[in-house]
């Protein structure tokens, strides 16, 4: 397979087609995955979430550029919604990211969440795979922003950075559990608008709360994505982040649990995908779903003799 | 199912204002593409750039600027020598039928005026998309 041979010579053509093939799930791409798997890969990967406008990908073109000045090479995955209507998606992220185009040692894709509502698309992990395989030293992952909680992102991810606005604030009080278990780092952005320091203040008390509980600190950094204060004292709290938890054998842990929620997604949906094909394998679904309309059975008794036939057979 | 066609859209040149493009890349989106949209003042590196790593079906190029006779033929170069050559180049601009038909010639597939619906558009792209498709399987 000679766009299998480019890729290992890190032609980004050969890399865009695999992502291309493996993204739509076409012929084979199973195999594809396989392959670009066993090559050799040690990138360590960044999540870039928070709520719409927040400065995303903005941040990220502004730590892209520091990471690739150190001599890193750097894959980006900026992912935007799908519409549920017309399954159409306009990925604009890019515009924000004008300083990384034309870098040999940049890769930037743009994905459409395609229904997924975790924050990230379907294929996103597996697109990690492929440019970790590429030989990216960083694979940083911008979510999709739609003001909720991005629970997937902790999945794919070793460290996760939490970017904010300074009229965040209410937003905070109403998911304060949620945005911990996920957060990282926190990085306040647009520090030019009145209100950052004292959510910056917030912040860090809610950290210091939950401090004694963890042995991961947790920072709160202030950023200007329009001039770049700020923007050295966030890479360093993501570089501590990433030293800490490589020495203190967190990062295995996490990977580990990460690889077993992975088999749990692949299981679950092979099995809910065989289950809405072949529910009715022996006609008795219809017959119970005629019982249920007619008052015969409850909902839940009926879903007792489908899961029993079904799953005892 | 077939493949989501994702197609580049990306304004050349000087002139300063998106709202034209910015029209039809939603009407795009409404019709099921998934579109990548660059911004102003892109330079045909970095729109071919942008195009290879996306690996896009289609790219859409709106010049204002008056420059189209010089920057549609740089982009197909570019996407001839980045190996970019499968992806349809179409575009938007104000030139003269002479213009259009040398930049035919010169591998623009399409390009429209000021004015033109986006439904036209729209149904353009996604018949050359689906004719492209077919004489990629026959390989
Ligand atoms: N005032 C101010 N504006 C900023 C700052 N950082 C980014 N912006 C602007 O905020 C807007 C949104 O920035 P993006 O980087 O696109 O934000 P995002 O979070 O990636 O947005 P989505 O991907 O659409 O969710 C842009 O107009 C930026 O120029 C900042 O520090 N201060
Ligand atoms: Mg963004």
């Amino acid at each position: 397979m000679s766009v299998f041979d480019d890729f290992v010579r890190r032609d980004k053509r050969a890399l865009a087609r695999i992502i291309t093939h493996i993204e739509n799930r076409r012929e084979n791409y199973r195999q594809l995955l396989a392959a670009v798997s066993r090559l050799p890969h040690q990138g360590y990967r960044i999540g870039i979430t928070g709520p719409p406008g927040s400065g995303k990908s903005t941040l990220v073109d502004a730590l892209v550029l520091r990471y690739i000045q150190q001599g890193l090479r750097v894959g980006v995955i900026a992912i935007d919604p799908s519409s549920p209507f017309t399954g159409g998606a306009l990925l604009g992220d890019r515009i924000r990211m004008q300083h990384l185009v034309n870098r040999d040692s940049v890769f930037i894709r743009s994905m459409a969440s395609r229904g997924e509502s975790g924050g990230l698309a379907a294929a996103t992990r597996d697109v990690t795979k492929v440019l970790d395989a590429f030989g990216m030293d960083l694979i940083i992952i911008e979510t999709v922003g739609i003001g909720q909680i991005e629970l997937d992102i902790v999945e794919a991810c070793d460290s996760v950075v939490v970017v904010l606005v300074p009229e965040s604030g209410d937003m905070i009080q109403t998911m304060k559990a949620g945005l911990m278990e996920i957060a990282d780092i926190f990085c306040v952005n647009k520090i030019d608008r009145p209100g950052a320091d004292r959510l910056l203040s917030i912040l860090n008390s809610m950290v210091h709360e939950r401090q004694t509980a963890s042995s991961v600190e947790i920072r709160a950094v202030g950023t200007n994505g329009m001039n770049g204060e700020g923007v050295d004292s966030l890479a360093e709290a993501i570089e501590k982040h990433r030293g800490v938890i490589t020495t203190g054998g967190e990062l295995e842990r996490r990977r580990g649990s990460q690889l077993k929620a992975e088999i749990v997604h692949a299981v679950r949906d092979r099995v809910v995908r065989q289950l809405e094909e072949t529910i009715d394998f022996d006609g008795q679904f219809e017959h119970v779903s005629r019982q249920l309309a007619s008052g015969e059975l409850d909902l839940y008794s009926a879903a007792d003799m489908i899961y029993d036939r079904y799953f005892r057979k | 199912m077939s493949d989501k066609i994702r197609i580049l859209l990306a304004k050349a040149g000087l002139d300063g204002h998106d709202r034209g493009i910015k029209v039809i890349a939603a009407a795009f989106r409404d019709a099921g593409f998934e579109v990548i949209y660059t911004g102003l003042r892109q330079t045909p590196e970095m729109i071919v750039d942008a195009a290879l790593q996306e690996d896009v079906d289609a790219v859409g190029v709106s010049i204002l600027s008056g420059a189209h006779m010089t920057l549609f033929p740089a982009i197909r170069k570019l996407m001839e020598e980045r190996n970019c050559a499968d992806m349809i180049l179409f575009g938007g601009g104000i030139m003269s039928e002479d213009e259009i038909t040398e930049l035919g010639r010169k591998g623009v597939s399409k390009l429209y005026g000021p004015g033109t619906s986006t439904i036209e558009i729209v149904e353009y792209i996604k018949g050359a998309v689906a004719k492209k498709r077919a004489g990629e399987k026959l390989v």
